[in-house]
């Protein structure tokens, strides 16, 4: 048992080198809030509850998408029987004009890569209001 | 209990006769319901009169509108060449039967683009179905569904796909922003403006013609000026033979009511 200093040395190092990743973003802390997204101004509803297109706006883009093409489907009845085109560029992005602020810092944060803007166009810097 | 033949034979005979009502009854009332409405029965198509295409040579007021509200780009080099419309020699756009056709149309290029055929050939290749013929007439493309295979491209004998080998963003000039582009590895092709029909907007070529060479209409009306071009002028098709039954007519007969 003459080893017993190094073997606790030993597992006391192997134990932080193990939970190292919940000391990193302790010590990182506020660091990695979640991006707050500024709102729209002169806008107060969007096409569904705020919690709703916090959790599924991907799920109702990849619907309108195909209700649009396939179908020509081209509107969407939104809360209070408002209508609205179904369209990422003529609709979701009227409002939320920066697709920097809005879209990129959430999707960086959460570090996913959508390919909307492969092909769609986000509105030009100087047709923001 | 006992059931002799001749009842039991009785029985599931009306027996028989009740489901097959009921099947029949239920058909007839879905097809009221889902019965063609006033989309469906549409059938859009265009006329081009190549006489009055013609009248100013080198014109390419349609092909420079299309491209423009499509965010078609334009390479420098033409084997990477995308086109949604454009002009071809006559012998390629038709075929040598036409041989009576005057010598004044068959020397000039003719205004191509896709034939939106009622039994396209492109779609029915496409392994994603990200081609398809839609009710109106219109053979659509789902970008989003595009695998690049390039069945299509190989399956048009008209020409009218083309395939982004490079990146098309930086060789567009100027972005419509409201319009997507496309990325590398996609096919695309004229959808006759279906984004600016569903607006009640006529497509971007047929608005754009000085001449008002192109005609566009919906064919299932009689009252319709595409309707009434096909009545009272003789009119071809591109490669009928191929049984492919295009929705773009040329009128080729008559007078030339321009200088050509």
């Amino acid at each position: 048992m003459r080893d017993r200093a190094a073997i606790v040395v030993g597992l006391l190092v192997f134990l932080f080198l193990v939970t190292f990743p919940v000391w990193w973003n302790l010590a990182a802390g506020p660091a990695s809030a979640p991006p707050k997204l500024p709102l729209p101004a002169g806008e107060k509803e969007c096409v569904a509850p705020a919690a709703t297109m916090r959790a599924s706006h991907m799920d109702l883009l990849m619907t309108w998408r195909d209700q649009y093409v396939r179908q020509s489907d081209r509107t969407f009845v939104g809360p209070g029987g408002r209508t609205f085109a179904r369209s990422l560029t003529k609709t979701c992005l009227k409002c939320h004009s920066n697709k920097e602020e809005f879209c990129d810092a959430c999707h960086n944060y959460a570090a996913v890569k959508p390919y909307c803007w492969d092909c769609h166009v986000a509105p030009p810097k100087e047709a923001r209001g | 209990m006992s059931t002799d033949r001749r009842t039991f034979l009785g029985v599931m005979g009306l027996g028989t006769l009740a489901l097959a009502g009921e099947a029949a009854l239920g058909a007839a009332a879905s097809g009221e319901a889902t019965g063609h409405g006033s989309k469906a029965s549409r059938r859009w198509a265009m006329v081009i009169q190549p006489y009055k295409c013609l009248k100013e040579e080198g014109c390419k007021a349609c092909t420079e509108a299309c491209h423009k509200v499509h965010n078609v780009p334009s390479f420098p080099d033409r084997k990477h060449e995308v086109k949604w419309i454009w002009k071809e020699p006559y012998e390629k756009a038709f075929a040598a039967e036409h041989e009576r056709v005057a010598e004044s149309l068959r020397e000039k290029p003719v205004l191509v683009f896709c034939n939106h055929c009622n039994n396209p050939p492109c779609v029915r290749v496409c392994p994603t179905k990200a081609t398809w013929k839609r009710e109106d007439g219109v053979v659509m493309m789902d970008w989003h569904r595009c695998i690049g295979c390039r069945y299509c491209v190989a399956a048009c004998p008209y020409g009218s796909r083309s395939f982004n080998w490079l990146d098309p963003r930086p060789h567009i000039e100027k972005i419509t922003p409201d319009y997507p582009t496309r990325t590398k590895g996609v096919v695309e092709k004229c959808t006759l403006c279906e984004e600016r029909l569903s607006e009640g907007k006529l497509p971007a070529c047929v608005e754009a013609c000085p001449e008002k060479a192109l005609v566009f209409g919906d064919l299932n009306d009689a009252s319709s000026e595409v309707s009434g071009l096909l009545e009272e002028n003789f009119t071809i098709r591109r490669k009928p033979e191929l049984g492919t039954d295009p929705e773009i007519y040329y009128v080729v007969g008559g007078k030339p009511d321009v200088h050509v």
